[in-house]
């Protein structure tokens, strides 16, 4: 396993070297060296932010490809449930699971049946108390990623439970192992995802060892083959593929996850930029009331994901009428009996990206460096020098990785004052005629 | 006495010296200046249970000097070994420190704790978390809170 493992990457042709990812990266792990963006991995925590500004799509997040699923004997999607709102709500949730069939799935397990018996496992951990107030979702990869590598005073915090996606591939590799004898390992169960971190939490989770997921699958690469497989199956088919109820459903929306929690002191917040603010009120002690805080990266959560099709807000339309449809007593009948083989295996170690120095006297004096070339500069954070914002070319300056002439004001600055200099010596005679 | 505090530790030269202004009665801003030092600490490496405890402190003294200071300054020094953190005002001043800081109590205006603020819990909070904490305060002149917390 490789030390760093991203999803989020960049194809180097087509970027133009424009300053809309480096403004929004909400690591500043992005900057624009010599015309084309890199991404620093220590600092990149997969939240696809850049894939979705990118105007040129100079960014994408590397899936597995269809045809891994051949490798596998037994094939089981595991989709995830914002898959139902990427379709007109007259494709019945039955035709869309029969669909994955026709593609070539053996079987299919639906992850919103996998977020109702985690929902039953928070509840049940939440009510123990042991979890330290406002408990924090970890259902989104980002966003814990996000703690880990800016928060650290959260990481008591969260939720250390599986994520819905690893629980349905755990029953579903078990269930077929034992119902059809066939080795776990010719098992593979793929995530129909519209999201990249998950992409990264397969290949190099934090939570445990090895994930049970055998691949991820982009919902964009699979949503046209889907509608056109629909086209055959009439829309009031039977299907005992379908296994939960609204509760599970809803987790792909915002607010979905503290629903089913039914816990009265929770907060729902979306999009990085909305969760980071939160996230500072939490450390400074500023929402004591709250309880239980739903954190998803994206806007209007998983259903804005980068790797989605359709628009969240028209998704969330889409998926309100699905939830309409569903059986509640699948909410009630899909529950957690045992959550203790659901909770992490690893604990979360703090990876400062921030720090200037591990030694922090040399961090002191770096900081007064950088101060001082951050007053010299206009302030404008303009991002010409592709660095998002004044302060951090200072930063990178005083890090040694970039000059201070990489600012057009201050390059401008030099020329103006190299040429007054060469003014200077306009009315010197030269030396030659002296000698004459 | 408490001037010789004060005068004793500005002796050492600190390697690193920031000033805030504190703006009167905004609420949205209060905050901005703990928010920068907690910025600027977590740069340096400082352990984050020691961060909080700074940003804490720092903030409830912000937001009586929003609250009650008609807004004032931040002046924040970080040496080797610790964060010095000047905030002051001139205000109306404290007229009881005593009962000042006593936890509950509290001269905030309805107005204010509608907001959820002024519960009397700013100077008892402020205490807790520095490692040394000095008011002084002079009616109708205004009130200097100091903080002092070890970076180790």
């Amino acid at each position: 396993m490789t030390k760093y493992f991203h999803s989020v990457t960049l194809n180097e042709e087509k970027c133009k070297g424009c300053t809309n990812c480096i403004k929004h990266c909400p690591t500043e792990a992005i900057r624009v060296r010599n015309g084309k963006a890199t991404i620093t991995k220590e600092r990149c925590i997969d939240c696809g932010e850049c894939i979705k500004v990118c105007p040129y799509h100079a960014k994408k997040a590397v899936t597995d490809p269809f045809e891994k699923i051949n490798q596998y004997e037994f094939k089981v999607a595991l989709p995830a449930p914002s898959l139902y709102g990427q379709f007109d709500p007259e494709f019945s949730r039955e035709r869309i699971l029969k669909a994955l069939l026709e593609l070539g799935f053996d079987w299919v397990f639906e992850v919103s049946k996998a977020a109702e018996i985690v929902s039953d496992a928070s509840r049940q951990i939440i009510e123990k108390g042991n979890v330290k107030k406002p408990v924090i979702s970890s259902a989104c990869p980002a966003v814990v990623r996000l703690v880990q590598v800016r928060f650290p005073n959260l990481i008591p915090n969260l939720l250390k439970i599986e994520s819905p996606m690893e629980v349905a591939a755990r029953i579903a590799k078990h269930t077929i192992s034992k119902e059809r004898n066939i080795d776990a390992d010719k098992i593979g169960t793929f995530f129909i995802s519209p999201c990249a971190a998950k992409v990264t939490s397969v290949k190099a989770p934090y939570e445990k060892n090895e994930s049970y997921v055998s691949g991820v699958l982009a919902m964009k690469d699979i949503h046209i083959k889907l509608l056109e497989k629909m086209k055959n199956i009439p829309n009031d088919i039977k299907s005992d593929l379908v296994s939960s109820g609204a509760d599970g459903v809803r987790w792909a929306s915002s607010g979905g996850e503290s629903h089913a929690l039914e816990t009265n002191r929770c907060l729902a917040v979306h999009g990085i930029h909305n969760v980071i603010n939160i996230f500072e009120e939490i450390v400074e002690d500023r929402l004591n009331d709250v309880d239980f805080v739903e954190a998803l990266s994206c806007t209007e959560g998983c259903l804005g994901g980068p790797l989605a099709v359709v628009n969240p807000f028209v998704s969330r339309a889409n998926l309100r009428i699905q939830m309409k449809r569903s059986n509640k007593d699948f909410s009630k009948e899909n529950t957690a009996t045992d959550y203790q083989n659901m909770l992490w295996t690893q604990d979360m170690e703090y990876k400062p990206i921030l720090t200037l120095d591990d030694n922090m006297i040399k961090a002191m004096q770096m900081m007064q460096k950088l101060e001082k070339i951050n007053d010299g500069l206009p302030g404008l954070d303009c991002g010409a020098c592709g660095a998002p914002s004044c302060r951090s070319l200072a930063e990178d300056i005083v890090r040694g990785l970039a000059f201070e002439t990489d600012c057009i004001f201050k390059l401008r600055e030099k020329v103006s004052n190299l040429a007054d200099h060469m003014k200077a010596f306009e009315h010197v005679s030269m030396p030659q005629k002296e000698d004459e | 006495m408490k001037q010789a505090l004060w005068g004793q530790v500005i002796k050492v030269k600190s390697i690193l010296k920031r000033e805030y202004e504190i703006p009167a009665n905004d609420f949205a801003l209060a905050g901005e200046a703990s928010s920068n030092v907690r910025k600027i600490l977590t740069q340096l490496g400082v352990n984050p249970v020691i961060i909080k405890r700074t940003s804490i402190a720092m903030y409830e003294a912000e937001l009586n000097a929003v609250i009650h200071g008609n807004g004032g300054k931040a002046l924040v020094e970080i040496f080797e070994d610790k964060i010095q953190i000047l905030i002051y005002d001139e205000g109306p001043g404290i007229e009881d420190i005593e009962l000042a800081m006593v936890e509950g109590y509290s001269t905030a205006p309805d107005s204010i704790r509608e907001m959820g603020f002024g519960a009397g819990m700013g100077l008892s909070n402020i205490k807790k978390n520095a490692d040394e904490f000095l008011l002084e305060s002079e009616i109708n002149k205004g009130t200097k809170v100091y903080i002092t917390i070890a970076l180790f």
